[in-house]
């Protein structure tokens, strides 16, 4: 397994981290932001086009070449809100790619796991690729990827909270137990070490948008997220060492210089 | 005849096509999807998509988010 290669429902993408698109101060400073992030996907919204204005289509500024575009269904609270809203979205992107989320509290946007699980049955039916956003709860974990998700999706943290994982132990018994289906945990991720610490506990990947769009300089994160995922990575594959209560010493006793008589 | 275009009353002239309505609002076909009184409107049938009295129509396209 190539340690920068995610692959979901078959496809491969060069980069573990998905990036968001909203929230950002301008256009330009996004594209930027994702050029730094080396992010081979990144998601977006699908929306109803404001008549009233015209202006920048944010599409301009994503190479959509060498990035896939994976759109959500943010804001939806039913199954069937979602599932429409990913029709919709597949229709104007032409990929079978779909976030899914169905919001089952609006103060801490946490999932709805039974609308979540019956949108994933329909749109796994209508061919989608499902990336479903979860808790980090074992058994919807895998009740979803019995429905056929792609992927499974669970929460660091609520949305935009930025406040880094809240339950290691559920994710790291998540990650344990999912291994056919890549996990990839989105939302909640903060800064660098958030990220490197859901790499190191083995996540395949990481998605994010607040806290590199919110950042004070969005780019300059996007690289520091870039390099988080990538260490965190390379540190899980390489095993890291097991945790000791004492110290171990890492240079030789042999040989030291005493002040009398033979070496020790 | 009225329609009902993103959840607001509007005027369009009988016998429109889905094609014919994005052009008046100047929109490229190629970046929207469009639903047809709740079905997806497929984007190499907007030609033929003829619209009538009352139709509600949404069309959506990608904006930022996460």
């Amino acid at each position: 397994m190539k340690s920068d290669t995610l692959t979901i429902g078959g496809r491969s993408f060069p980069s573990r981290l998905i990036v968001g698109t909203g929230k950002y101060p301008s256009f330009e400073v996004m594209r930027r932001a994702i050029e730094a992030s080396g992010a081979a996907m990144v998601t977006v919204a699908v929306r109803r086009v404001d008549l009233s204005k015209s202006g920048d289509a944010l599409l301009d500024f994503i190479e959509t070449r060498k990035i896939a575009i994976l759109p959500n269904t943010a804001g939806c609270r039913t199954a069937d809100e979602a599932v429409r809203t990913a029709r919709l979205g597949r229709e104007a992107g032409l990929s079978d790619l779909v976030k899914l989320e169905v919001i089952g509290d609006d103060k801490t946007l946490f999932p709805d796991n039974e609308g979540l699980l019956q949108a994933t049955r329909v749109l796994v039916k209508e061919g989608f690729t499902v990336l479903p956003y979860t808790n980090d709860d074992l058994v919807v974990a895998k009740r979803l990827r019995d429905a056929g998700a792609a992927a499974v999706m669970p929460l660091a943290a609520p949305i935009g909270s930025g406040l880094g994982v809240q339950n290691p132990a559920h994710l790291r018994l998540l990650l344990e137990e999912i291994h056919d289906i890549p996990v990839i945990v989105d939302a909640g991720v903060g800064t660098a070490s958030d990220a490197s610490m859901v790499m190191e506990l083995g996540a395949d990947g990481v998605l994010m948008n607040t806290g590199i769009a919110g950042a004070t300089d969005p780019e300059k994160m996007a690289r520091a997220m870039r390099w988080a995922v990538e260490a965190g990575r390379l540190a899980f594959e390489a095993g890291r060492i097991p945790k000791k209560p004492y110290a171990s010493a890492s240079s030789p006793m042999e040989g030291m210089v005493r002040r009398d008589g033979p070496s020790a | 005849m009225t329609i009902i275009l993103n959840g607001q009353e509007r005027m369009a002239p009988a016998g429109s096509s889905v094609l014919a309505l994005l052009e008046t609002l100047g929109l490229a076909p190629g970046r929207v999807a469009v639903e047809l009184n709740g079905v997806i409107v497929r984007r190499d049938t907007f030609a033929r998509a003829i619209l009538s009295d009352s139709d509600r129509i949404e069309v959506v396209h990608f904006v930022g988010g996460g």
